[in-house]
């Protein structure tokens, strides 16, 4: 991670006079997963297409590979550098191999080096059987896969992903994304990627960016923002859940105990030794106790208890929302008579619960 | 009945024994619409992509001249070529009224606009987001056009049948600028106009026959290739 790979300065783009985009600074690095996320409309796809050079901006720079784009720089030898996934697959009229064979031949490939590398991709993305069906008569699924076995054939250095799951149903969606992320991290791939879900973010990112209005609100890991959002616009987009990434040390019938920076936290789930996971806590889960009670034997079934400092308390109405420090950051709601009675404070220690059962896993 | 039954008979005679008038006006109507529908195709698919695919103004009024030319009179069309052509005209010192050069001119009048015309809607139905993921997946904007025009095949070629069913089939302007002068400017329009004019039905009905089977093998092929890798159309739906 020294220079960036891709990287937008001053940008500002407007349609009839009307800004849309607004872009101090956006550095993408070498072989990153840098999720943008962000309501409809905030700009996320005009970005990607200022990126991929389809788009002029109409103030600012882009600079790829330390090379600032100017009106007479080579676009296109630039662009064959990158490529983009559309939410819709947008095959073309022919067959599945025509189809991913379209970058290939464009570039002039030789016959027999086009056939090598198309099968190899139809392989990759489990399309193997579909070369000869027409590619207008896939399942929506099917069509997905082939247009990001075509995206790939050519070897680019970025990809652009804009909602490319959006349109597909759960199941679907989950084998195409495992698939695309082993391809992805395979080819040690730049990838850009659009989406408004944040679990698809979560799950996918190294780094992450946050969207609205055509500006960049946060930029930093996952972690990052979901634990620490910058404002409100960005904590109402995220959410406020707790986000803690850690390594499974212990696994017995189900319930694992996770490590994490400052702790370690029992969960339910199947995820052997080793394995990476993110853990996310809802606030409403987390039960906050007075410090001098602990010890005096209440028995309770939550599994994780911890000692905390209260970093912060916000009243937000009947709610009040207590960001605490128990080695790793976490975020609590209790009612307003339960702060007034526990009389919370910042500074002062209590014991924050919560049961194993709340905590919701996502495997890295 | 009878003139009937006997131009018909007399007519799948001529067609059997291969009349060489006959066949030298099928060969001079194929040589001439045909011509003039290459250059509609030359100038009115560039055209019509470079109106579906750009703005700039001005380009409604271009938009509605060409929906306007597609409705062209024929016989508006020949006046005009006539006009420019005549002698004491603008271009008269060409000298090239009544040959197949004017005629061709006129029929690329009536069907360059009907080209272009149904280019623009061809172009113009295609998801706007495929321009975009042709040139994201490294094509160069001429490899891109090619792609688009791909795309749009179906009704493209469907533009080409129209220009040169409009053409093929026209009498008015080619009788205007041609003169239907036997050997040299009479096609199987002109021909049939007079022979029918002259009471010989047996040549004017092989010539409409010969006119028909024309425009049918000409569809014929350009259907083929349209069709060839479309995906054909496999719902049943309920009656």
């Amino acid at each position: 991670m020294d220079h960036p790979y891709l990287e937008v300065r001053n940008l500002i783009h407007e349609y009839d006079g009307k800004r849309v985009l607004s872009i101090e600074n956006l550095k993408i690095y070498r072989g990153e997963i840098f999720a943008i996320i962000g309501p409809n409309g905030a700009g996320k796809s005009t970005l990607l297409r200022i990126l991929n050079l389809l788009e002029r901006p109409s103030h600012g720079e882009i600079i790829f590979r330390g090379l600032v784009i100017e009106p007479s720089t080579d676009k296109l030898f630039l662009r064959r550098r990158m490529v983009m996934v559309f939410q819709e697959p947008l095959l073309f009229n022919g067959t599945v191999f025509e189809n991913v064979a379209y970058g290939l031949r464009v570039r002039k490939y030789p016959k027999m080096e086009i056939e090598e590398r198309v099968n190899r991709l139809l392989m990759k993305f489990n399309i193997h059987h579909l070369s000869d069906r027409h590619a207008l008569r896939l399942s929506g699924g099917e069509a997905q896969r082939v247009s990001l076995a075509r995206a790939l054939v050519f070897e680019p250095q970025v990809l652009f992903l804009d909602e490319p799951f959006a349109s597909l149903d759960p199941p679907t969606k989950e084998a195409l994304r495992e698939d695309l992320e082993r391809v992805i991290r395979g080819m040690k791939l730049t990838t850009v990627y659009v989406t408004h879900d944040r679990t698809e973010a979560l799950m996918l990112a190294d780094r992450m960016a946050v969207m609205d209005k055509g500006e960049i609100l946060q930029i930093g890991t996952p972690e990052e923002i979901f634990n620490y959002p910058v404002n409100e616009r960005v904590a109402g987009f995220v959410g406020v859940e707790t986000i803690l990434s850690g390594t499974v040390v212990s696994q017995r019938n189900g319930l694992a105990d996770v490590v994490v920076t400052g702790g370690r936290v029992e969960v339910l789930c199947e995820s052997s030794v080793g394995e990476r996971v993110l853990l996310c806590i809802r606030p409403e889960e987390v039960t906050l106790q007075g410090a001098k009670d602990e010890g005096r034997d209440m028995i309770s079934s939550a599994r994780n208890r911890f000692l905390s400092v209260v970093r912060k308390v916000i009243p937000q109405g009947a709610i009040v929302k207590v960001r605490l420090d128990c080695g790793f950051p976490l975020v609590s709601f209790v009612t307003k008579q339960s702060a007034e009675e526990l009389d919370l404070k910042e500074g002062q220690t209590v014991v924050a619960s919560f049961k194993a059962t709340a905590v919701h896993v996502i495997r890295k | 009945m009878e003139l009937i039954w006997e131009g018909i008979k007399k007519a799948v005679l001529l067609l059997i024994t291969g009349d060489r008038e006959v066949i030298q006006i099928a060969l001079l109507s194929l040589k001439i619409s045909g011509g003039a529908v290459l250059i509609s195709m030359l100038l009115g698919i560039p055209l019509g992509m470079l109106l579906a695919l750009t703005s700039f103004p001005g380009r409604r009024i271009l938009v509605a001249a060409i929906n306007t030319g597609m409705g062209l009179p024929p016989v508006v069309a020949g006046l005009f070529v006539c006009m420019f052509l005549w002698r004491s005209g603008p271009l008269g010192f060409f000298g090239i009224l009544y040959t197949p050069t004017a005629m061709v001119i006129a029929q690329v009048l009536i069907a360059a606009p009907i080209v272009a015309g149904l280019t623009i809607a061809a172009i113009q139905q295609l998801d706007p987001k495929l321009r975009l993921q042709a040139l994201s997946l490294g094509a160069s904007r001429g490899q891109m056009l090619i792609t688009l025009i791909k795309e749009a095949r179906l009704p493209t070629l469907a533009a080409i049948m129209a220009g040169f069913g409009g053409v093929i089939s026209e009498v008015g302007a080619v009788m205007m600028v041609g003169g239907n002068i036997k050997g040299q400017t009479r096609v199987l329009t002109t021909a049939t106009v007079m022979e029918t004019r002259m009471g010989h039905f047996d040549i004017a009905i092989a010539l409409s026959v010969i006119l028909l089977l024309l425009v049918f093998m000409v569809n014929l092929i350009l259907t083929e290739i349209q069709q060839r890798g479309a995906a054909p159309w496999i719902i049943r739906t309920w009656r």
